[in-house]
């Protein structure tokens, strides 16, 4: 009988899910986050997953001999995309790698390792340009603040590259999208979340006495390097997509 | 201080922004006793500009005064242009103060040329050092090397700076000498020269003893001037690979020539720039640093100039069509990354996949190459070369009508002119 599991929406809830697939040998429809919509058929029954940090651990453990470190990171970054029907891509990679020879992940002319090729790109662009385009604004405190919307969950992805960059600063980059932000107080990364957004106007009125000055400092360097004679929007606006520029300051004053 | 300094930044990143270079990659200096920064072994570009190149780093120049009179720089002693020159504390302020916000990965400091190359590079390394030292700044930090300076200071400069450059700027020494009557090549490769062994050196030293500090992590670079000096694409091109082998250098940048002058040695104002021509010499470079080509493979007497039509990696194969067709599922990487339509990332990626199984033409195009260059010059499972027996003037033809090339519309827009 076919099967829909029903997990936390975690990374290792998932895992749990994917270890009982191959446990019981279920045939699985769909695999869903337990906060959306419960779409039930009349052959399918449900089931809730409890996750279980054992099972997680021999999960990753048989994927690790298979396909290393670096393909596990490739189904995480599939996992964070939170593209349609990832749970599935992944569950069926799985099978796949686990009846596979090692380094089964490097088959580039099957279909799904293909497509999860490419989402690793996406993510990791998006990642990429998450360590660029944050913009930090100074508060009264000391602490610098960012806003984000990223297209995928990348906060778990760049943490701890601000944190090594930023070792003796306090700062929050909070995604607006996912309504969740990280905190380095100069010791350890917390995550947080505000009970309201911060808008433009309440950031203003926390602002450091200096950060105007620097964020025009920027907009006129910015304005300063480009050469009219070589204008090319095309490859201006491909490089720097516009939907990122409502958090770039050189791109739209705050 | 603030509208002083607004203005300064103006003139200074103004006076800067012909350099090209922007890279802030090659380092891998790490962040130490919770100081501040690191640097990206990759690099990352935090913004672009409108003309689409890069901002990495705050790229400006202490002083746009200059003593020399070289024709083809807007600073140059001759020009009537606002002069105006950065304090050491305005500059440390700047980085730092960007660098915390995430606006840069750095700094890239150069210099007009005042009183003379010491005194230049005196300030250059001071700041550097000052970021260094007293802000425990750990991000990237590119210095211009100020040829004539003694050899002390640019050894100092390679103990603070990740990155050294000297710019070429004119590719010819005839060139340079009618252009710049104040420069030589002679004493620009000095510095290069005394640069390349002293890493060398260094790197050497580290492997015996790990405490030894870093020089100039990321090696160095140089421009050269593109279009100024009628050299040809020749000349750039063996210049450079000379300059790669000799010298080591991480990186040749190639500059379009923006006509800033009524010198009658020079372009007209008003003349466009070469950027085609740019954008294939830049391709050239790719294929001799990651292809393995020679430069004497891409350009030679017979073939002087690169064709500005179509990438200089498919002319190339035109040329040589007598070792095609290349049979993707037996051919070495190296030979398969010289196929005009496959990269880097593609022949990688057919190494991989071809161990589980062989490959057809559909696995190539959904792995990412460009099937319709590549397909006058390979086989594999199921297919066979496409008209084999045409000429290469034939083949260029039929790629180029079914390619719409991004400059396409540069070329009418040149046409209509006259």
């Amino acid at each position: 009988m076919l099967k829909t599991l029903i997990y936390d929406g975690t990374w290792a809830g998932l895992l749990t899910t994917i270890f009982c697939s191959f446990e019981y040998k279920w045939q699985i429809a769909t695999i869903q986050h337990r906060d959306e919509p419960v779409q039930s058929g009349l052959f399918v029954t449900t089931e809730t997953i409890l996750t279980d940090e054992l099972k997680t651990k021999r999960v990753l453990l048989g994927l690790e001999k298979k396909i290393g470190l670096q393909g596990i990171k490739e189904l995480y970054y599939v996992f964070l995309s939170e593209c349609k029907h990832r749970e599935l891509l992944i569950l069926r990679s799985t099978h796949y790698y686990f009846k596979s020879n090692p380094k089964a992940n490097l088959n580039y002319a099957h279909d799904d390792i293909l497509k999860i090729k490419k989402t690793v790109r996406s993510v990791s662009r998006e990642r990429h340009r998450m360590t660029a385009f944050v913009r930090f604004q100074k508060m009264k405190d000391g602490l610098y603040f960012a806003n984000i919307e990223p297209d995928f969950n990348v906060l778990p992805l760049i943490a701890n590259f601000f944190k090594d960059r930023f070792a003796d600063q306090k700062w929050l980059i909070y995604d607006l999208k996912r309504k969740y932000g990280i905190y380095y107080d100069l010791q350890d990364i917390t995550e947080v979340k505000f009970s309201h957004t911060l808008d433009r106007n309440t950031i203003h009125i926390h602002l450091d006495d200096d950060e105007l000055h620097y964020s025009y400092l920027w907009k006129n360097y910015f304005d300063s390097v480009n050469i009219k004679e070589r204008k090319n929007t095309k490859l201006h606006v491909q490089s720097l997509p516009k939907r990122y520029w409502k958090y770039l300051n050189e791109k739209n004053l705050f | 201080m603030s509208d002083r300094v607004f203005q300064k930044l103006h003139i200074l990143a103004d006076a800067a922004k012909y350099d090209v270079s922007c890279s802030s990659s090659g380092s891998n200096r790490s962040n130490k006793n919770k100081g501040l920064g690191n640097a990206d072994q990759g690099g990352i570009c935090h913004s672009y500009t409108e003309d689409g190149r890069c901002v990495s780093l705050l790229k400006i120049l202490l002083t746009n005064h200059c003593i020399y009179d070289c024709a083809y720089c807007v600073s140059r002693k001759s020009n009537d242009i606002q002069r105006a020159a950065f304090t050491v504390q305005e500059v440390v302020d700047l980085t730092i103060n960007f660098y915390r916000r995430n606006y840069i990965e750095g700094l890239f400091l150069s210099s007009g040329i005042f009183k003379n190359a010491d005194y230049t590079m005196e300030r250059l390394v001071s700041i550097a050092k000052k970021l260094r030292q007293e802000h425990k700044f750990n991000g990237y930090i590119h210095l211009k090397t100020i040829p004539g300076a003694s050899e002390e200071l640019v050894h100092q400069a390679g103990l603070y700076a990740d990155r050294l450059s000297v710019n070429l700027e004119i590719p010819t020494e005839e060139g340079l000498k009618l252009l710049a009557p104040d420069k030589s090549r002679a004493e620009m490769i000095l510095p290069m020269k005394y640069l390349k062994n002293e890493i060398v050196r260094f790197k050497e030293e580290r492997q015996i003893i790990k405490s030894t500090p870093t020089f100039a992590p990321a090696g160095q670079s140089t421009q050269m001037i593109i279009g100024a000096s009628g050299e040809s694409d020749k000349h750039i091109i063996q210049t450079a690979q000379h300059f790669y082998t000799k010298f080591q250098l991480k990186r040749v940048y190639y500059s379009g020539y923006v006509p800033i002058s009524h010198d009658k040695r020079l372009p007209e104002i008003g003349s466009q720039v070469p950027m085609v021509r740019e954008n294939r010499l830049y391709q050239s470079d790719w294929l001799m640093r990651f292809y393995g080509f020679k430069a004497e493979e891409i350009v030679n007497d017979m073939y002087p100039l690169l064709d500005l039509d179509i990438d200089p990696k498919l002319s190339w194969a035109l040329r040589n069509q007598q070792l095609f067709p290349i049979d993707i599922n037996r051919a070495d990487y190296n030979l398969i990354v010289r196929i005009p339509g496959i990269g880097v990332q593609s022949a990688k990626k057919i190494i991989m996949a071809r161990r589980f199984g062989p490959l057809r033409i559909e696995n190539l195009q959904k792995l990412g190459v460009a099937i319709n260059r590549a397909k006058y010059f390979i086989i594999c499972l199921g297919f066979q070369q496409l008209y084999a027996d045409k000429s290469g003037a034939n083949i260029k033809q039929y790629i180029l009508a079914q390619s719409s090339s991004k400059y396409v519309k540069n070329n009418s827009e040149q046409l209509s002119l006259f």
